[in-house]
């Protein structure tokens, strides 16, 4: 079977089909039933079932009329949710008898999946529903229906966007052809399709039967969605926990679709993850990792009863939503706006990884992160640009937690004086943190998210300083102009990766950049320290607190910025440095007073 | 000024410490009756009350309560903002208790910080203030100026990742001196604060500027110089992310030459303190 070695298969025999069902992982362990969707088999699940099966009984099987089950007769009709809920009865009877199973669904088999979560004669055999990329047709009528009884134009917006995306539904009602195209060119050229637009990553899947499944299938839509939409049921309430995974890329699926979701479910957890609509391919690791959390969950009531300490405080529920559960490292994070950035991804329910060279700085931050949210944390001691210790960490990480999900290449240090008063050996160390640093991340991490090949997220901290000229800081600016321009030039090649890249212009922070810089040509200890006061004072003033900046990070990643100025002035600097380019010029000429 | 960490302590230190622990046993007192529901307004009400019943007619201060994320000042932009407030308390929030009542013609000003349930980061943050403690009356041992030893704080705070809530307080004060208050029968009070005390303050004031220091322990010029003889009640104040914890009590200074004896904690039998010991052992 194609990715599904060592499965052990059985057949199920129910109202006259018989379904094909494989089973992986040991019998006593809860039991995870994945459904697949449309035009699919049970193949589409290889990459989650082998992550699921070290941990969980996992329970596959091919929907009537599609992989190798068999497809009733005649095929108009027999293919209703209900006979359909009747196959999973079966199924579920056949390999668990004694205990609910945990339902997965993607795409149809997410619609199907709703149908169990929703009717009463599965009552206590569904333990829990993650439902991905397929929205119950009952919510959907009822959806459809609010919006056209009080259209508003942002509801009519809604219902034209959806009604867009749905043009393969329609083209799926029209008798014969869709049979034709999918056992012509269409079943030929649909692996490419996939490759090219959906980015499934290419190998054994689709299986051989596609044609078949897909020509069968069309039935699923002409049997249920006329019936489904025009006459809603009303009493579509899930009675068991769902989770939601919502791709903020799918194609078919607008993500308003779930927004009155809270009202049919009374215990939904919402997710969403930046991808297109074949998930399953290619986000494998993120969604055992969500679907197996919750399994454990609901498995155990006791572990579940506590909400998480996030509750109270007011994070931003899309960031606990896209961020909870994923791996992150932040470098310069045992203080200012590293450390507030690794705090915020705690708090929506990251684990993180908190890099810096002051090792009980770290450590420090890693404790911090697990009081407020983080399951995980760690500290490590790395200076970032010391590129041996950064291609270490980056194999200590991956070997002990992980693929990072999230970088902040955040580490740097300040450096202030004209261009001659600053010496060879500082030009080095600025341009060792502030650029190299970033590099080393980009490559040692950047290449391991590459290498895994489902997606993730670099953000690098440039500066406004960056398209800010300035006759004072010389060696900083040319330090994060190039991290800027580097982050630009990566985002376009990582782009068809699903990797995005962003790079932060904070400007004028209070941290502690300030107490640590360095002033070129100042070699007198109580003169550097008083500038240093006098420096930190007027950034003190200036007050900008760095938890906005972690704040505008985490907005970066969710919507996939390309460059985020955050202060007021280095919003300022980088709308002047476009329309006229002339005044920071000017700026740039004015000496501050030492 | 003259006492002893090891002897006796003179009849006025007595009558501070008194007072002092008669309000520490108020916020106790209170904080057991604290349920979900209960308003910032009640708590303070029945810190007055308590107090009222137990003689106390004047004030420093009336007695203030901040629950939740209003325990780590967040969003203050205006003093007003201090007052209790009609925010309820739910199970797991933080809150704080803060009265400087006068008795018998002596002050106190304390702060008690406590939680309604069980929170992880609210002990941390309790835990991590006996570093506080510590460094303050080192450091005032060794005759650093104020100022220095604001700073000082300061960056024990940012090390620790929290943010300084104290700067919060008019002048952002870290302590303020008090002393002992002419007992009157009509005691009015101006904004919350005893126009007795207030008088008080503001004659230290006036011939602290004349000498060279403040009462009032602030990060700013006028706070530098060397800890002035007299009692000090201190108040480090931690905020991080919606939860704050803080503590206050009267730090002993005299100009004994001996450093033990140049500064002392009033009372070291204090529910903060003891929680640590207790925590240590």
């Amino acid at each position: 079977m194609a990715g599904l070695n060592g499965a052990r298969e059985r057949r199920v025999r129910t109202g006259g089909i018989e379904l094909c069902v494989a089973e992986l992982g040991d019998t006593d362990r809860p039991t995870v039933l994945l459904v697949h969707g449309y035009p699919d088999s049970k193949e589409v699940w290889s990459e989650v079932a082998v992550r699921l099966a070290e941990e969980f009984h996992v329970v596959l099987y091919d929907v009537r009329g599609h992989g190798r089950s068999t497809a009733p007769v005649p095929l108009r009709g027999g293919f209703t949710l209900e006979k359909l809920t009747d196959d999973f009865l079966a199924v579920a009877d056949a390999v668990s008898p004694d205990r609910p199973v945990h339902l997965v669904g993607h795409d149809w088999g997410s619609v199907q999946a709703w149908e169990f979560a929703t009717v009463q004669r599965t009552e206590g055999r569904i333990a829990s529903f993650t439902s991905m990329s397929g929205p119950s047709l009952d919510h959907f009528g009822h959806w459809i229906k609010q919006r056209m009884t009080r259209p508003t134009p942002r509801r009519i917006g809604q219902l034209l966007g959806q009604g867009a995306k749905s043009w393969y539904v329609y083209m799926l009602h029209t008798p014969v052809l869709p049979e034709l195209a999918w056992r012509g060119p269409l079943g030929k050229r649909w692996p490419k399709v996939l490759e090219r637009v959906e980015k499934v990553p290419a190998g054994d899947y689709p299986t051989s039967s596609l044609p078949d499944d897909a020509a069968h299938g069309a039935w699923l839509y002409r049997d249920n969605v006329r019936a489904r939409l025009g006459r809603p049921r009303p009493d579509a309430y899930a009675h068991v926990p769902v989770q939601l995974i919502t791709p903020t890329g799918d194609a078919f699926l607008s993500e308003r679709l779930y927004d009155d979701l809270g009202t049919w479910v009374p215990d939904l957890t919402r997710r969403t993850l930046p991808a297109k609509h074949w998930v399953p391919r290619t986000r494998p690791d993120q969604l055992s990792a969500w679907i197996a959390e919750f399994v454990r969950a609901n498995e155990d009531a006791a572990a579940r009863a506590p909400k998480p300490v996030a509750a109270k405080s007011d994070v931003k529920p899309e960031y606990a939503e896209r961020f909870g559960g994923q791996l992150v490292l932040v470098t310069g994070a045992a203080s200012g706006i590293g450390r507030a950035t690794a705090f915020a991804f705690a708090e929506a329910g990251a684990r993180v990884v908190a890099v810096d060279r002051d090792a009980e700085g770290a450590v420090r931050t890693a404790e911090m992160a697990r009081l407020i949210g983080a399951p995980e944390a760690w500290g490590e001691t790395v200076d970032v640009a010391d590129e041996q210790a950064m291609e270490q960490l980056a194999a200590k990480v991956a070997a002990e937690y992980g693929v990072v999900d999230v970088l902040v290449n955040n580490a740097g240090i300040g450096l202030t004086g004209s261009f001659f008063a600053t010496s060879g050996e500082e030009w080095k160390r600025v341009l060792d943190v502030n650029l190299w640093g970033v590099i080393h991340g980009c490559r040692f991490f950047g290449a391991q998210m590459t290498a895994r090949g489902q997606g993730g997220h670099i953000v690098n901290t440039a500066s406004a300083a960056a398209f800010q000229p300035s006759r004072a800081l010389p060696a900083y600016s040319t330090s994060k102009a190039a991290v800027l321009m580097l982050s630009e030039c990566l985002r376009a090649e990582l782009a068809d990766q699903g990797i995005g890249v962003s790079a932060i212009c904070p400007g004028i922070v209070n941290t502690s950049i300030t107490a640590t810089a360095r002033f070129a040509g100042v070699t007198d200890a109580a003169e550097e320290k008083r500038r240093q006061q006098k420096a930190s004072r007027l950034y003190g003033l200036r007050n900008y607190p760095p938890e906005k900046v972690a704040d505008a990070i985490l907005g970066a990643v969710l919507h996939d910025r390309a460059v985020v100025p955050v202060t007021p002035e280095a919003r300022g600097a980088h709308l002047l440095s476009r329309l006229s380019p002339g005044a920071l010029r000017a700026l740039a000429r004015w000496q501050p007073p030492a | 000024m003259a006492s002893a960490v090891t002897g006796e302590l003179s009849a006025e230190l007595r009558g501070f410490r008194e007072v002092q622990r008669l309000s520490y046993e108020c916020a106790e007192a209170v904080a057991a009756q604290l349920k979900p529901g209960v308003t910032e307004r009640d708590a303070a009400r029945m810190q007055r009350e308590w107090l009222h019943e137990r003689g106390v007619r004047d004030w420093f201060h009336r007695p203030f309560a901040w629950f939740g994320d209003r325990t780590a000042f967040v969003d203050f932009r205006v003093p007003l903002q201090f007052f209790p407030t009609n925010r309820r308390l739910e199970a797991g929030m933080p809150f704080i208790l803060d009265m400087a009542p006068v008795y018998k013609g002596y002050t106190a000003d304390i702060g008690y910080s406590g939680c309604l349930g069980l929170d992880p980061l609210h002990d941390k943050l309790l835990a991590d203030l006996e570093a506080h403690r510590e460094l303050i009356l080192r450091e005032v041992r060794e005759r650093r100026t104020l100022r220095e030893i604001y700073e000082g704080v300061d960056r024990l705070m940012v090390r620790q990742g929290y943010a300084n809530r104290h700067r919060a307080y008019p002048f952002g004060v870290i302590a303020h001196k008090i002393d002992r208050v002419k007992e009157r029968r009509w005691a009015p009070t101006l904004f919350g604060f005893g126009t007795q005390s207030l008088k008080g303050l503001a004659s230290d004031a006036l011939h602290g500027h004349r000498d060279g220091w403040s009462p009032l322990w602030s990060p700013y010029k006028f706070s530098d110089h060397p800890p002035v003889p007299g009692l000090w009640a201190v108040e480090p104040h931690l905020g991080f992310r919606g939860t704050g914890a803080k503590f206050e009590e009267i730090l002993v200074v005299t100009d004994s030459r001996d450093p033990e004896q140049s500064a002392f904690w009033l009372d070291d039998d204090l529910p903060h303190v003891r929680r640590w010991n207790e925590g240590a052992v």
